[in-house]
């Protein structure tokens, strides 16, 4: 009896081992290999020693080496953490939507044309109203695909991805529109959101310049409300259980094509109201291609943050410290900011193959069988 | 009555049948509403230039009567679904009425000006190209069960790898590094998801988030500075003797460039691997049923390490076509998603290397048609058509995956035992 009990605490605490492996160890390794390979990228590109060095420690600077600097960290990340928030939750809903841009876009657009058509509102009013029309549209357009899934049989990954190349021309069409289009412009642009929609910079009394706004209490709301749906409530529950085993959950009476579309929408909610959020927040209006990659670094955001809310939350942090860095790193030392797409890549890669980093690193984990090699 | 007599067909048929229906009859409203009344004139299709060995008259339509036959037609079809047995040819009514409609539309558009025909047909040829290679590449790797996802960034490595070799070396040394560069991308895939297990989707999302990173990254580190290496060579149209000459066919097949040819070359190639062949087999059964085919002494591991690399060398020859086989610069994302249409093409054409060719068609068609309507200034916004491709892949994507039967183990990982 006392040896069944000793295996099993013994097995549970392998378990813990290993998760904290997982947790900790993998993403930090993952970082490392990916900085490194970075480095050898540039070697490659016939970038000098002390370039890279010099880059390196710009990402650093441009990243947390000062309040203008951890203030453009947070600007860049608040959008990715919403919009990974929403792919975190249909990831495990087992959809896997790629369609964050298509849904960043048309949020965006969304709560500029609000927030511009009622500029008389108070801004108590014209704010939520804006956010929630970027939401809204967010879902509306990521339920085509979920629809499409449903009722179809669809894959998600291929409807969305045609559901985002659609939004660029969507987009291009809306802001040459009579009514979106900037009065006396020619190129497509959108009017300006007025000042009540606008999300009020958090700083602007210490420096007009800092950024950061008050979009990241919105983040934080996100990554509760996230947290407390997906493991509190029973639509989480359901949710996750058609994600973990969608046949086991239909005979359990979980109407799977409903959880399709509602998984869908409130992904697609959260990725308007990044939408929503950089341009009521940031750019204050809307141009061909506002949403700068959003999308697809939420990809990476998601699945770098486990599709768990407070792990999306550092992750989107870590990957809106990269960008904020990246942009430091090509005034300084010249250096493209296209490498950071790459190092965000390589950092996935580590991080969804931990049987890779294991044959990388075998001395950095213990073995299932026994002690350390 | 009817209930009592008509076979029975199950639910899902039957909405089906109803579903395409009424598509037919929205085509047929469509058609007779919107583009009926102002087709009056004749709309002129050139088939040949004047110039050719042998010529043919112009194709001339009269706008108004075609629009109203085109539009009984596909009320009629739509009816039949309605109607018992209509169930029977449920797809390919839905294909003859799409087609009908597409050739309504087209009338419409040109009613009182003349539009080249074979022009259009041989510009669908060129821009099935690339989107056919995706297709056969994602045949390639779905038939030994590697859902391939990465085919766009494989496709782009090879638009830059032909750009940056080509310029070194010349246009073949540029097709062959590109190739090479593919079966190195297709290998990584393998291993990440063979050896590694990796979750196949996120393997090939890291793929292409990878090379978009890459070869941006070069193009606007290097490329800018050294704008040497990135003018390459462009592989110019061949004409073949004879064969060539032939009316609207010649043009369209016998008077491209090597990589129409070789599109072509290898979907034959590859039907007959598949289906004709030992090795073929082989891989069909590590597809269909790993654990069977392990049983009977096939290596799961290196039959799909082979295909998937294989995969990964077609989708570089296609994405060679870029630079190479069209301007002879590489641009970042220049892609532009048709990794994922040949995907589509793939579903499309269920699973088979001549059905994703003749599926890459249709898409060609959808985008040569929009760029040539751009021509003709129709009062449609050009942002619409230029969806046309991309919303022509959903509807393919969503009307035909009920009835297109994927490989059985797509998708899943094998563990030996």
């Amino acid at each position: 009896m006392t040896d069944t009990t000793m295996t099993d605490l013994m097995k549970a605490k392998v378990i813990g081992r290993t998760e904290i492996e997982d947790l900790v160890v993998v993403p930090l390794f993952a970082v490392i290999m990916a900085l490194l390979l970075g480095a050898l990228t540039m070697l490659a590109t016939n970038v000098d020693l002390a370039t890279i060095g010099a880059s390196y420690v710009a990402l650093l600077k441009g990243s947390v080496g000062s309040l203008n600097a951890v203030s453009e960290t947070l600007t860049a990340a608040a959008p990715l953490v919403l919009a990974g928030l929403g792919l975190a939750l249909g990831f495990r809903a087992g959809l896997f939507n790629i369609g964050a841009e298509g849904q960043v876009l048309m949020g965006g657009m969304a709560a500029v044309v609000t927030g511009f058509s009622f500029a008389s509102l108070p801004a108590v009013i014209l704010l939520p109203m804006s956010l929630l029309a970027g939401a809204l549209a967010g879902a509306l357009y990521a339920s085509i695909a979920g629809w499409l899934r449903a009722a179809t049989g669809a894959h998600e990954v291929i409807s969305t991805i045609m559901l985002n190349l659609i939004s660029y021309r969507l987009l291009d069409y809306m802001l040459r529109l009579p009514f979106i289009q900037k009065e006396g412009r020619a190129d497509p642009i959108s009017k300006s959101v007025p000042d009540a929609a606008e999300l009020p910079r958090l700083l602007g009394f210490l420096d007009p310049n800092l950024r950061v706004h008050a979009g990241i209490f919105l983040v934080l709301i996100a990554v509760v409300v996230v947290y407390w749906v997906l493991f509190r409530s029973k639509l989480g529950f359901e949710f996750r259980a058609s994600g973990e085993n969608a046949e086991a959950a239909r005979f359990a009476g979980i109407h799977s094509g409903v959880i399709i579309v509602a998984a869908m929408a409130t992904a697609g909610a959260l990725a308007g109201l990044a939408g929503a959020n950089q341009v009521l927040g940031v750019l204050g209006r809307a141009t061909p291609g506002f949403s700068a990659g959003i999308g697809f670094d939420a990809i990476a955001v998601a699945l770098l943050g486990r599709s768990h809310p407070v792990g999306v939350l550092f992750a989107g942090l870590l990957f809106g410290a990269l960008k904020a860095g990246g942009r430091q790193m090509q005034v300084d030392a010249g250096v493209s900011i296209d490498l950071i797409g790459i190092i965000q890549a390589l950092i996935i890669v580590f991080i969804a193959a931990p049987l890779l980093v294991r044959a990388l690193f075998p001395w950095g984990f213990r073995h299932a069988k026994g002690g350390p090699s | 009555m009817t209930v009592m007599t008509t076979p029975r067909i199950d639910s899902g048929k039957r909405r089906h049948a109803r579903v395409t229906g009424a598509i037919l009859l929205g085509l047929a409203v469509l058609t007779a509403v919107v583009f009926g009344p102002d087709a009056s004139g004749n709309a002129t299709f050139r088939l040949s230039r004047p110039t050719d060995v042998w010529p043919v008259p112009d194709l001339v339509v009269s706008g108004g009567p075609f629009i109203y036959v085109a539009a009984t037609v596909l009320a009629f079809l739509g009816v039949r679904q309605f109607l018992h047995g209509g169930a029977k040819w449920t797809s390919l009514s839905l294909g003859v009425g799409l087609a009908i409609a597409v050739l309504a539309f087209l009338v419409w558009a040109t009613t009182g000006k003349a539009f080249s025909l074979t022009g259009m047909l041989q510009a669908t040829m060129v821009r099935a190209v690339p989107i056919a290679l995706g297709g056969l590449a994602g045949v390639l790797s779905e038939r030994v069960a590697v859902v391939n996802i990465a085919i766009e960034g494989m496709l782009l490595a090879g638009a830059f790898t032909g750009a940056l070799v080509g310029s070194l070396v010349g246009g073949v040394g540029g097709l062959a590094a590109a190739v090479a560069v593919g079966g190195v991308f297709g290998f990584i895939l393998a291993a990440l998801v063979v050896t590694y297990r990796m979750d196949q989707i996120i393997a090939g999302v890291v793929i292409n988030l990878f090379v978009l990173g890459l070869t941006s990254y070069v193009s606007s580190q290097v490329f800018q500075q050294y704008r040497f290496l990135n003018n390459a060579p462009v592989f110019r149209a061949v004409k073949i003797p004879i064969l060539g000459d032939i009316p609207v066919i010649g043009p369209m097949v016998f008077h491209q460039n090597i990589f129409v040819y070789g599109a072509l070359i290898m979907v034959g190639a590859a039907t007959y691997y598949l289906f004709h062949t030992r090795l073929g087999l082989r891989a069909r059964a590590v597809g269909e049923h790993p654990r069977a085919a392990d049983t009977l002494g096939i290596n799961v591991y290196r039959t799909r390490y082979v295909n998937v690399t294989l995969a990964g060398m077609v989708a570089g020859f296609g994405g060679a076509w870029f630079t190479l086989g069209s301007v002879g610069r590489f641009d970042e994302g220049m892609t532009g998603g048709r990794g994922f249409i040949g995907l589509a093409a793939m579903i499309f054409g269920r699973w088979h290397p001549v059905g994703a060719l003749a599926a890459a068609l249709v898409f060609g068609f959808a985008d040569s048609l929009q760029q040539k309507l751009a021509l003709l200034q129709t009062p449609i916004p050009s942002e619409f058509l230029a969806m046309a491709p991309y919303v022509a892949t959903i509807i393919v994507v969503a009307g035909l995956v009920g009835r297109a039967r994927p490989p059985a183990a797509d998708g899943k990982p094998y563990v030996k035992e």
